[in-house]
């Protein structure tokens, strides 16, 4: 029966449709919308300026403000990942490996901190580096300083935000590729007589690179759009490249400007992705993130 | 001291390093001083008290309830939906459709929250709540969808072709059939969708109506003051919540899966 075979193949699309109608009107079209949107003006009376001006791509790609913003907040998000990656690999692998009777509870306070608001994990820095905070208590009251320091609203204090948030990312895809590598490819390697560091650095390593690799991606994109960690931790020269998405679209009502800022992000933040796609694939980053 | 030694220990200053802020709230938000940081005075739950008395916060806290369940309640339908046919299905344009339904999460959330924004104030629409519901099911139902395949996978279509086969319809078929088997699945996206649309702020700043503040966005405005202890106990509470439940969540469904094995 040739409907049977008709329906069959309109099943699929039919349980899609939503799904699909939902991210094309609210995404897709949005998206085009904005590349429009960045080409008007905004007039002194407050007024959008429907046309072709390439004015606001123009202040955005000349300024050297919103330059320096720009490269400042990719060396921001690139240290976050790279210490993330630094403080996660071992993490990971301590727990991949460990023979513990804890291992259920180490692994469950992997996926713990998703769990813990944002905003409260980010504020949480301010009860301890803040001046009346935890570690300014302790340093204080072993004579080691005599006026509390202040540690906060620097850039420094940023980055650690930064990398207290997304550090679970790295720890938790690092953790799935390594407990998917055979582990008799490694003892292979040492019968063949690699020393255990050589059989790390031959086999191991470079099978969890994609974790690696995915949970990276997902640190690094994450860290380049936020505006929140900036204005909580951060002072007023720390400004993000998001902090002048918001100021534009927020507070200074100006949407053609805010709409060509937020399409420069989104194009360094695509070229990072495309390379990631073109040298690991996507099906490792879905992998990841469920 | 040898590597493994070495190692462990590193993976306790880390593990450390993720929960001690984190416990530092908690403990604050009992400190009876006038003011939220060290040293403590003594214990008190009069911070509680206080939440439970301020307007604006349990304002919040019925706001966000709502939307995290009205968020839950659509991106999980149409993400299972979705799932199904990923699953169950071969069509052409696949690999291009599984991308398509992670996109919300490959574009950055400000960008996003800039596009939707703009989108409905250029068809004459103004903030409202219901946009703010639209804006978490677009970056919640991807989320959705990773989880529900995930556990989809695992599962063999064996009993829902049995039931075809014995006359029940498509239909009857998945309400009957199809859908009780999902339930853990299903359970686990919602409760996804639900805890990630409870917590965000990046979006809901750009999307909320004027005088509407969800609990994290008001924690924020309460923020440009200074830190008090009030925003520690009320960072506790949240704590409670979106750790407690998914905890509860998970004994719950383990508990339901073994009942059945049994």
């Amino acid at each position: 029966m040739a409907s049977i075979e008709a329906r069959e193949k309109r099943q699929p699309w039919i349980l899609l449709s939503p799904a699909l109608l939902t991210i094309v009107t609210l995404l897709l079209v949005p998206l085009l919308f904005i590349v429009v949107y960045s080409f008007w003006l905004r007039t002194a009376s407050g007024a959008d300026q429907i046309g072709f001006h390439l004015d606001n791509w123009q202040e955005a790609l000349s300024d050297p403000f919103y330059r320096d913003i720009l490269l400042s907040t990719l060396r921001i998000a690139g240290i976050t990942t790279l210490l993330c990656a630094v403080l996660g690999y071992p993490t990971a692998y301590f727990v991949a490996r460990s023979r513990t009777r804890h291992k259920t509870l180490l692994l469950l306070l992997l996926v713990l901190p998703f769990w813990v608001s944002y905003i409260i994990r980010t504020l949480s820095w301010i009860n301890i580096l803040g001046v009346s905070g935890a570690l300014n208590a302790v340093l204080l009251g072993l004579g080691i300083v005599q006026e509390p320091l202040q540690m906060l609203y620097n850039e420094a204090s940023v980055i650690l935000g930064l990398v207290h948030f997304l550090l679970p990312f790295i720890v938790l895809n690092v953790y799935v590729s390594l407990i998917g590598i055979d582990r008799h490819l490694e003892s292979a390697a040492r019968s063949l007589g690699c020393n255990q560091r050589q059989a790390f650095l031959e086999i191991t390593l470079p099978l969890s690179m994609p974790g690696l690799a995915a949970g990276s991606l997902l640190c690094f994109v994450l860290a380049a759009g936020t505006y929140i960690t900036p204005l909580v931790l951060g002072g007023p020269r720390d400004a993000m490249f998001a902090n002048l998405v918001f100021d534009a679209i927020i507070t200074q009502l100006d949407w053609p400007l805010g709409s060509a800022l937020s399409l420069m992000l989104l194009a360094v933040l695509a070229v990072v992705v495309a390379v990631y796609n073109r040298f690991i694939g996507m099906g490792q980053l879905a992998r990841g993130l469920s | 001291m040898s590597g493994w030694a070495l190692l462990r220990l590193h993976a306790i200053l880390v593990y450390l390093f993720m929960f001690l802020p984190v416990g530092i709230v908690v403990v604050l938000s009992f400190n009876a001083s006038q003011f939220g940081s060290f040293p403590m005075t003594g214990l008190s739950l009069r911070w509680f008290e206080a939440l439970w008395h301020n307007e604006a916060i349990m304002r919040a806290f019925r706001t966000s309830f709502l939307l995290g369940t009205l968020t839950a309640l659509i991106s999980t339908t149409l993400g299972v939906l979705a799932s199904l046919a990923m699953v169950r299905y071969r069509f052409p344009g696949k690999q291009a459709i599984s991308t398509l339904l992670i996109a919300p999460i490959l574009v950055p959330e400000v960008v996003l929250a800039v596009a939707l924004l703009l989108f409905l104030r250029a068809l004459g629409l103004p903030k409202t709540f219901p946009l703010l519901i639209l804006g978490h099911v677009i970056f919640t139902m991807p989320f959705v969808i990773l989880v529900v395949q995930a556990r989809l996978a695992s599962m063999t279509s064996h009993v829902e072709e049995a039931a075809l086969s014995l006359g029940a319809s498509p239909v009857q078929t998945f309400f009957a059939v199809t859908l009780p088997l999902l339930g853990p699945a299903i359970f686990a996206g919602a409760l996804f969708a639900f805890t990630i649309s409870f917590d965000d702020i990046t979006g809901t700043l750009f999307w909320k109506p004027g005088g509407v503040e969800t609990v994290p966005t008001q924690i924020f405005a309460m923020l440009r003051n200074s830190i008090s202890p009030e925003i520690n106990a009320l960072g506790t509470v949240m704590i409670v919540l979106t750790v407690g439940l998914p905890l509860l969540g998970m004994a719950v469904a383990r508990r339901v899966d073994s009942g059945r094995h049994h």
